[in-house]
């Protein structure tokens, strides 16, 4: 018989106690700002503690696995979000508000764009780990390769927001692989001396709606609505903010999208510059915590997906609270960790996860 | 060896990572900045302005508007008021296509052809967002059908409002006056006035009479309420109220009753009436007749009725008390007769003789005297109870144009009065400086001969003679005539109005004495007024006036039945009562009503009866009995 003592060590012992600490911390922010931007209903506030209980359990299983296995489920999953990815472009996609995203597997509508966001890091650091030892420019050819497949199918669901995560995630393992500074310049300049000729590819619609993106207010009531209530919402929090629930923008449902993609404009509304601070700083220790994690990870592998983890969940943050603040547009990004969804959230622990299985299980891999 | 280089490649390699993680660092580091960057500018910097536009967001102005004051006679009779009800409005800018709208509409409540038009006429004449009634007085079973349907109507909404109310219709119709829907005329009046904002929500004003003149005062304060709305525009609470303030109640110098008894007097003749106490000015009966209902200007007036009123040769939207213009006619005699008293042109005993005529000296043309071969011997006294032209063609001769002109512009004669409402005529006296200016000819003798009888170029307004001849009843002291006794305010005490001293002609008391005497003989037996002044039992005092509609060709004949009704002569009738201490002065316009004896005193007559006595000529119907009839 163990006693509880032994039950927790052997709990715990693949858990990273500083960061399952810290996304336990989110976890309260989620659920203490949901029941805000939600107007109190509990039925949101419960489901968001259901979809984290759901992401905990997965990030102990990914945590608990063995490096290998994890390796081993590259290519399936890889292909598998292909196969999905393809689908979607058949009459089993499910189209709904002009995008077809999903997915109808007779039981419930899967996203598989979702999947690839771990799929994609993972396979590419899988192959950078199989060639490490005679890695050549075909090599980074092949992962780019890799990368812009299913990307491409993505914008076209459309889905900008996603793609602009999964382009993020495969261009960190490209750039920590050690992808030539000389083509990353190279590529840069090409797609800014490309962007004019594109530019007059697009018909006029197109045009119009790329604008739009940059400047909200050109059309205040409408796809601008969304920037300029989340802007106000920001700027009238001030220093202090106005107060737990005391949100006007929050309350009188002048904000749109409050429980999702701009949950951010709550958080600042009612806590103000203070309550933003405090919220990137609990960001900042996460990815600090990643950094230390990937500077310390074992193998080639380790190292590209932990710190392609880390940095993705930095660009998922940085997009949201720069579209909900104004300075970027509008893409539909969540909140990480905070924002009411079970997809997300289920991805992003199954990405913390693996970041602890890394690093509890480093010295194993390395006898 | 071999493991070596391996170790050493591996070594390279972590280091190489190990540089590419610090640059991710330092981009992290970046962005992170940019970010904080942001919320310092937004959250410190631009606070104020988003804290401006998330409050603007939520809170809304509501004005509130005031209750229109009430207007009410002497007596507490009210003679404008407010009611609540239901119109039927439509926001035009909401609604694509407004034929299949109101066809959909009228199947739902009844909305006539007339309605239509004037909801048109509103439409072309809107601002933009106003919502314009298409109906008024909705019934509470059209309400409801309206309201279960309005979903299918966007645009459309069933509005609680209060309505003006004129119990008085057509009696009062030029005295008060009406409220109309505020145009754009308006706006920039009141945007000039600076009180535009006090007609936020407002959608009325006064336009004519009484409502015009003391739109400030009846008007009230608009009240304002802060409300905190949702996006979708909904009110969640009310977060300050400011109260309107009513607007203040009227009470007029106006006795209703004498208003009723004055216009049925009338009978079917049209003319003027105004009747002036003249101790203080203050204004009894103001009557012009015909009137209209002021009703139909409120929500607008259609096209169709508009031009019916507007081209009707009765002119009923001419308010001939205030803006009619008429020779006196005799009615200008005793005021002539105190002239010449005061110039000593003429003594009080002596007499003329009248042969029917006067002749200019070294001149052959008549001026005929109404009576043909006259009325022989004539005294001051006699020539105004037989209102004798020739005496007054030779008095008005023997005065000259200067005196006339000096002396009866101090009665008020060809200036306006300065009543408190607005668009008042100013009469005309005429002056050789006048007829210089406007004839480029001067003053011939002949003019003369016929100023002195009230003819010529002659004009005077009912409301100006009225005036006059209270003066002449006050013994030439002038009281400023008004129309407004007392302001009660919704807070503090009511302002009574003080009745203003105008001038005083200092008339010497004989002269007076003497004139006041003829003026009272003229309503006794032998007396142009005899039949109308027949058992009076109080002393009145009054002169017939007829004044020339066209003019007579020498040696012409006048013959009514030969004219037709429009270019008869018009009757007048002033008078005064009690003779000995006047109560009451009025004047009297029957248009094309003949001899001011038998049309014009008669009418007076009975107005002075019911003042002085209480004594009603038939019972008077209740305005509720009134509106009943009309409605049959």
């Amino acid at each position: 018989m163990m006693n509880a003592l032994q039950l927790k060590q052997r709990f715990m012992r693949n858990l990273d106690p500083v960061l399952l600490a810290a996304l336990g911390g989110f976890a309260l922010v989620s659920l203490v700002l949901l029941y805000s931007a939600s107007d109190g209903n509990w039925v949101r506030v419960l489901g968001q503690l259901g979809n984290i209980v759901v992401g905990f359990v997965a990030l102990w299983v990914v945590a608990n696995m063995q490096l290998h296995w994890l390796m081993r489920a590259a290519v399936p999953m890889y292909v598998l979000g292909m196969i999905l990815l393809l689908l979607v472009l058949t009459p089993l996609g499910v189209n709904s508000h002009g995008a077809t995203r999903w997915l109808n597997i007779g039981v419930a509508t899967i996203q598989p764009s979702e999947l690839m966001k771990i799929a994609v890091p993972l396979m590419m650091a899988w192959y950078f780990e199989k060639n490490e030892a005679t890695l050549t420019l075909k090599n980074y050819f092949v992962a780019t390769l890799l990368l812009l497949m299913p990307i491409g199918l993505i914008i076209k669901q459309p889905d900008l927001g996603t793609s602009i995560l999964i382009w993020a995630s495969g261009f960190y393992v490209l750039f920590l692989a050690g992808l030539s500074w000389r083509i990353m310049i190279g590529s840069a300049v090409a797609a800014v001396a490309s962007a004019p000729f594109l530019w007059s590819m697009l018909h006029d619609y197109q045009r119009h709606r790329i604008l739009m993106l940059l400047d909200p207010s050109q059309d205040a009531l409408g796809k601008g609505y969304h920037t300029i209530q989340g802007m106000i919402a920001v700027g009238s929090g001030g220093i202090l903010g106005k107060g737990y629930l005391n949100g006007t923008q929050t309350h009188l449902d002048f904000l749109p999208e409050r429980t999702t993609d701009f949950i951010f404009a709550v958080w600042s509304e009612e806590f103000g510059l203070i309550g933003n601070l405090l919220l990137l700083g609990l960001y900042v220790f996460v990815i600090g915590r990643g950094f230390i994690i990937t500077a310390n990870a074992s193998t080639y592998f380790t190292r590209l997906m932990a710190g392609s983890i880390t940095l993705t969940f930095f660009t998922y943050a940085f997009v949201n609270m720069g579209m909900v603040s104004g300075i970027l547009p509008v893409v539909g990004v969540p909140l990480p960790l905070i924002s009411y969804g079970g997809t997300s959230m289920l991805t992003l622990m199954l990405g913390f996860g693996m970041l602890m299985s890394i690093h509890t299980h480093k010295k194993l891999v390395k006898t | 060896m071999n493991r070596n280089v391996e170790l050493k490649n591996h070594q390279r390699e972590i280091f190489y990572f190990r540089l590419r993680l610090v640059l991710s660092l330092g981009f992290v580091a970046v962005m992170l900045f940019i970010l904080l960057a942001r919320f310092f500018y937004l959250q410190i910097f631009r606070h104020d302005y988003f804290h401006t536009l998330g409050e603007s967001n939520r809170i809304y102005v509501v004005p509130i508007v005031p209750n229109r004051g009430l207007l009410m006679d002497r007596n507490g009779v009210v003679m404008a008021q407010n009611y609540s009800g239901y119109t039927l409005e439509v926001t035009p800018s909401k609604v694509s296509n407004m034929d299949a709208l109101i066809t959909d509409l009228s199947k739902l409540v009844e909305i006539t052809p007339k309605d239509i038009k004037r909801f048109q006429k509103l439409l072309s004449e809107r601002q933009a967002l106003e919502t314009l009634p298409i109906r008024s007085q909705l019934s509470d079973d059209e309400v409801a059908r309206v309201a279960a349907q309005r979903f299918r109507f966007p645009g459309v909404e069933i509005k609680a409002r209060l309505f003006r109310e004129y119990p008085f219709t057509d009696v009062t119709s030029h005295l008060i006056g009406y409220v109309g829907r505020i145009n754009q005329n308006d706006i920039d009046q009141l945007e000039d006035d600076d009180s535009a904002s006090n007609y936020l929500g407002s959608d009325y004003i006064g336009k004519t009479g009484i409502e015009q003149s003391y739109e400030q005062e009846l008007h009230g304060t608009t009240g304002f309420e802060q409300v905190e709305v949702d996006a979708s525009g909904r009110a969640v609470r009310v977060l300050s109220r400011t109260s309107p303030q009513s607007g203040n109640t009227l009470v007029l110098t106006l006795d209703a009753k004498l208003q009723q008894v004055a216009e049925e007097a009338f009978g079917d003749y049209r003319g003027a009436l105004v009747a002036i106490d003249p101790a203080n000015g203050e204004v009894l009966a103001f009557i012009s007749k015909p009137g209209y209902d002021p009703s139909l200007f409120i929500d607008g007036i259609d096209t169709e009725t508009w031009d019916e009123l507007n081209n009707s040769p009765d002119t009923p939207l001419n308010n001939r008390a205030l803006r009619g213009q008429y020779p006196p006619g005799s009615t200008f005699k005793p005021f002539m007769a105190l002239t010449g008293l005061h110039f000593g042109t003429r003594s009080p005993s002596r007499t003329i003789s009248d042969p029917g005529y006067y002749m200019l000296p070294g001149s052959r043309h008549q001026y005929r005297d109404w009576k043909a071969g006259g009325h022989g011997s004539v005294d001051m006294f006699k020539s105004i109870v037989i209102s004798c032209d020739t005496y007054y063609y030779g008095l008005a001769t023997e005065l000259g144009i200067d005196n006339i002109y000096s002396y009866l512009s101090r009665f008020g004669f060809g200036k306006k009065t300065g009543i408190d409402m607005e668009g008042e005529s100013s009469g005309l006296l005429p002056s050789a400086e006048w007829k210089m200016k406007r004839y480029k000819q001067a003053w011939y003798a002949g003019d003369t001969v016929s100023v002195g009888i009230g003819q010529g170029y002659n004009l005077v307004t009912p409301l100006q003679l009225a005036f006059a001849t209270a003066t002449l009843a006050n013994d030439g002291v002038a009281f400023q005539p008004h129309l407004i006794k007392e302001i009660r305010r919704s807070r503090g005490e009511p302002l009574l109005t003080e009745s203003r001293q105008l001038f005083d002609l200092q008339i010497d008391p004989e002269h007076m004495k003497l004139v006041k005497s003829a003026m009272e003989a003229v309503t006794k037996p032998g007396g142009t007024a005899a039949g109308a002044g027949a058992g009076a039992p109080y002393r009145m005092a009054g002169k017939t006036g007829t004044a020339q509609v066209v003019a007579m060709k020498q040696g012409e004949k006048y013959d009514a039945k030969r004219l037709s009704e429009y270019n008869r002569d018009h009757a007048w009738f002033i008078a005064f009562a009690p003779a000995d201490k006047p109560r009451i002065a009025l004047a009297v316009l029957a248009e094309n009503g003949g001899h001011g004896g038998t049309t014009a005193a008669p009418i007076a007559r009975k107005v002075l009866d019911y003042y002085l006595l209480g004594k009603l000529p038939k019972p008077l119907q209740t305005v509720s009995e009134k509106a009943g009839a009309e409605n049959d």
